[in-house]
């Protein structure tokens, strides 16, 4: 049987230009969410068709492509990704973030900052920052219109109201360009001060709920609070297990079934990163010349 | 203005009930009501019960209309003509110049006895403690007990809400004074004790207008009588009375 | 109240129709600050619907509303949404007959009260609490109530939460429709002198809806008696309710059970 022939990076052209064209709409308006006709594409909804999407309209032969899922690049998701643009657009492909000029991500950013040039696409599910406080569209949108984010700061009182703190720990709601509420998507609040004055691009597609946003480089992205309880990024109390990396977000990984756990860098690239320049955590399996 | 102008001119009043559920029927009740009270002065409105006297009382007062004429009331320099005025300018009216006692007390709930003597003195510009005092004093001069202050009047005797009720119409500082039957409903002593205050107001310079059917009551304060009779409009007292009631 | 004083919103000509019929008609009245008006009337006589094209929740058919803003009064449909917006949250006040129309059932009751604050940019945690705590003080409700939510509430309650969430931007009308309706007399009585108190002590216009002739005795200065979608008499309450001219206000006063 012969292959299939694919148009470059899947789509057809058609359709990568209504997409660019959302996408130059959402860059000239900060965190502002642009309506696109999202396509059926070869994975269902709930899987980064909305990211994946976006990169299929920006990538180019040229480019590098970096996949992560929660900040690895060895889970399912980020592999299949990976091998879908390896196919259908034939770009080289990496691991390492300072490599990479496109990265698709699924729930994180990468430790590593990002440098100018460089494009971030982040995976969406819901856009909507005010859905579960509003659940008609045509209020919400009335409501970015009018700037009318009161009640968004209500959730935030009721969360101080009742567990003494701000609970919201991932998708924590920013203002961006002191104008547009938005949902940096369910990123860990860890990463929102990564998005603040960033030398990169950063892209937002959600492929079910077909809308498209965007954070140009260098913007004010700042994530809401109250005077009295400011916004507070995650602490962890211990450096990464294996390259002792510290201030940066950790997984816990279970090691065996007698409770035995380990901490180590969500991002599995700066954790290969540190390692490869000699950096050891208190967990590292010592390297063979070690033991000698 | 000349300090002489009196505090009220009424000049040819006519009043008169159209009672729509009985047919549209038309009660007649005074026509060519004219008279005046000075400051410091007491008129009393006289005739028989039922000729409209109330009716003339209040409609001084703003709570009922008349068909023709005008009521004006000086205050300070202007003079304004109830009949035709402003709701606006009826309240303030009644805020600042026109104090009222009706015949029965309109008893608001969960109000004490004080904050209604009290409340009465706040609208004519007295602070807090200085109301709250003015209705004290009137309380005590009323005999009313001590232990009453507190409560709602709702539960009071017929004598003891009337006291309230006059309290309440005296505790202002108005320049003018529509009293409606003051001392129905009470005895000899507060009956008495109603007397001398209102002989103070006088004394201060009020322009009173009142209904006193106590011929006693009548002699101590009126410095003159309006007989409505000679305005009543060929209609026996009794039918005004049943007009007035339907109404 | 001065005579002189510029008044506060004008209604001129107001009339709605749905279709073929009639909402209200030609209905054109004036309120100063510190009023308050009693619009009366029975089922289907447009008190309900006059309401709300003033407070600009349903558009006029014909007639202008103009409320007085920065010292001029303004024509309501020429203005943005977002300031008629801004007027609903800041400046005016509407309490819904049904308390779970006007508050978010959900979240606390200081949550209620400080959601204008929040709205209108109060971004200190520990004041807007406060605040919200003064207000459900002062509109009877216990202090420790304050992160309960008014799902947990009873009707009086829920409608002293409601009154307070209105309030709390000391707006200077108020709208209300039908406030004590369904309440329990003793509650009824309650409320009325709270928002009497407070009508008072805040100096703020109310154009209150009511069908109880008690209430609008009670509450309002003037009033208005509408039937089949106007208004058929008007003018100071004590002497409409005590003198009244019209036949249809003489049926109303004197179909009123004593108790």
């Amino acid at each position: 049987m012969s292959q299939p022939s694919y148009n470059f990076a899947y789509l057809d052209e058609q359709t990568k230009r209504m997409i660019r064209r959302a996408i130059l709409k959402a860059i000239a308006v900060p965190g502002y969410q642009v309506p696109f006709a999202s396509r059926e594409m070869p994975m269902p909804y709930g899987w980064g068709t909305g990211g994946v999407q976006v990169t299929a309209s920006i990538i180019g032969p040229k480019d590098v492509l970096k996949v992560i899922d929660q900040g690895s690049d060895d889970t399912t998701n980020a592999v299949s990704i990976r091998a879908f643009f390896a196919k259908v657009a034939r770009v080289a492909v990496t691991t390492h973030t300072h490599e990479a000029s496109i990265i698709q991500t699924r729930h994180r950013i990468p430790e590593a900052e990002l440098t100018a040039g460089q494009i971030i696409v982040f995976q969406v599910p819901i856009p909507e920052p005010l859905r579960f406080l509003e659940p008609r569209e045509t209020e919400t949108r009335l409501m970015h219109a009018l700037e009318d984010y009161g009640p968004m700061h209500v959730k935030l009182y009721e969360d101080i109201a009742r567990h003494g703190h701000i609970a919201t720990t991932y998708a924590y709601p920013v203002r961006v360009a002191g104008r547009y509420l938005m949902d940096p998507s369910p990123t860990p609040k860890f990463d929102n001060p990564k998005m603040q004055m960033s030398p990169a691009l950063q892209l937002f597609g959600a492929g079910r709920e077909k809308r498209i946003y965007a954070i140009p480089p260098y913007t004010d992205v700042v994530s809401l609070d109250f005077e009295d309880h400011p916004f507070e990024v995650q602490r962890f109390d211990r450096p990464c297990g294996l390259c002792g990396a510290e201030s940066v977000y950790l997984d816990e990984v279970i090691t065996d079934d007698r409770g035995g756990r380990l901490f180590v860098c969500s991002d599995t690239d700066h954790c290969e990163e540190r390692r490869a320049a000699g950096q050891r955590g208190a967990d590292a399996v010592p390297q063979a010349e070690e033991l000698r | 203005m000349s300090p002489q102008a009196p505090l009220i001119s009424c000049e040819g009043l006519a009043k008169s009930f159209t009672l729509h559920l009985r047919g549209g029927l038309v009660l007649p009740v005074v026509a060519g009501v004219s008279f005046a009270v000075q400051a410091g002065e007491c008129v009393a409105l006289g005739g028989p019960s039922g000729i409209g006297k109330s009716s003339i009382l209040k409609a001084v007062f703003g709570n009922y209309g008349v068909d023709q004429g005008h009521i004006w009331i000086r205050d300070g320099e202007r003079r304004v003509d109830l009949a035709t005025a402003e709701p606006r300018q009826v309240i303030a009216l009644r805020r600042r110049v026109i104090g009222y006692v009706s015949q029965f007390l309109r008893v608001i709930p969960r109000v004490s006895a004080l904050d209604v003597v009290a409340a009465a003195a706040r609208e004519s510009g007295a602070g807090e403690d200085e109301a709250r005092a003015t209705a004290e004093g009137l309380l005590r001069r009323l005999n009313l007990p001590e232990r009453l202050w507190s409560l709602p009047p709702s539960t009071f005797s017929g004598g003891e809400q009337q006291r309230v009720n006059i309290a309440h119409g005296l505790a202002g500082r108005h320049s003018i004074l529509l009293l409606d039957e003051p001392t129905a409903s009470l005895d000899a002593e507060n009956s008495a004790a109603v007397v001398a205050l209102i002989q103070e107001k006088k004394r201060a310079r009020a322009a009173i207008l009142g209904i006193f059917h106590d011929a006693p009551v009548r002699e101590a304060l009126a410095d003159r009588i309006v007989d409505i009779s000679a305005f009543a409009i060929g209609r026996k007292p009794a039918e005004t009375a049943r007009a007035e009631a339907a109404a | 109240m001065q005579g002189d004083e510029a008044p506060l919103l004008v209604a001129e000509g107001v009339t709605k129709y749905y279709g073929e019929r009639l909402g209200c008609r030609d209905v054109s009245f004036e309120i100063h600050p510190g009023e308050v008006i009693a619009v009366v009337g029975e089922s289907g006589s447009g008190k309900s619907t006059l309401l709300s094209l003033l407070s600009q929740r349903l558009e006029l058919s014909s007639g202008r509303v103009l409320y007085r803003l920065d010292g001029r009064l303004r024509d309501l449909s020429e203005s943005t949404e977002a300031e008629r917006r801004r007027l609903q949250r800041t400046d005016w006040g509407f309490v819904h007959q049904d308390p779970r129309e006007g508050l978010r059932m959900n979240v606390s009751a200081g949550a209620n009260v400080g959601e204008r604050l929040m709205a209108t940019g109060w971004r200190h945690y520990g004041r807007i609490r406060s605040t919200a705590s003064d207000w459900l003080s002062r509109v009877e409700i216990d202090a420790d109530r304050i992160d309960d939510a008014p799902k947990s509430f009873s009707g009086g309650m829920r409608q002293r939460l409601q009154i307070a969430k209105n309030l709390v931007t000391h707006p200077r009308l108020v709208f209300m429709d039908e406030p004590t309706g369904g309440l329990d007399v003793s509650v009824q009585a309650r409320l009325l002198d709270l928002i009497r108190a407070l009508v008072a002590d805040l100096g703020l216009a109310a154009i209150i809806v009511t069908h109880d002739l008690a209430v609008a005795r009670l509450l309002s200065h003037r009033i208005l008696v509408m039937k089949d979608g106007e208004v058929i008499e008007t003018g100071l309450t004590d002497r409409v309710l005590d003198d009244p001219a019209r036949a249809y206000t003489q049926l109303l006063v004197s179909s009123v059970l004593a108790a």
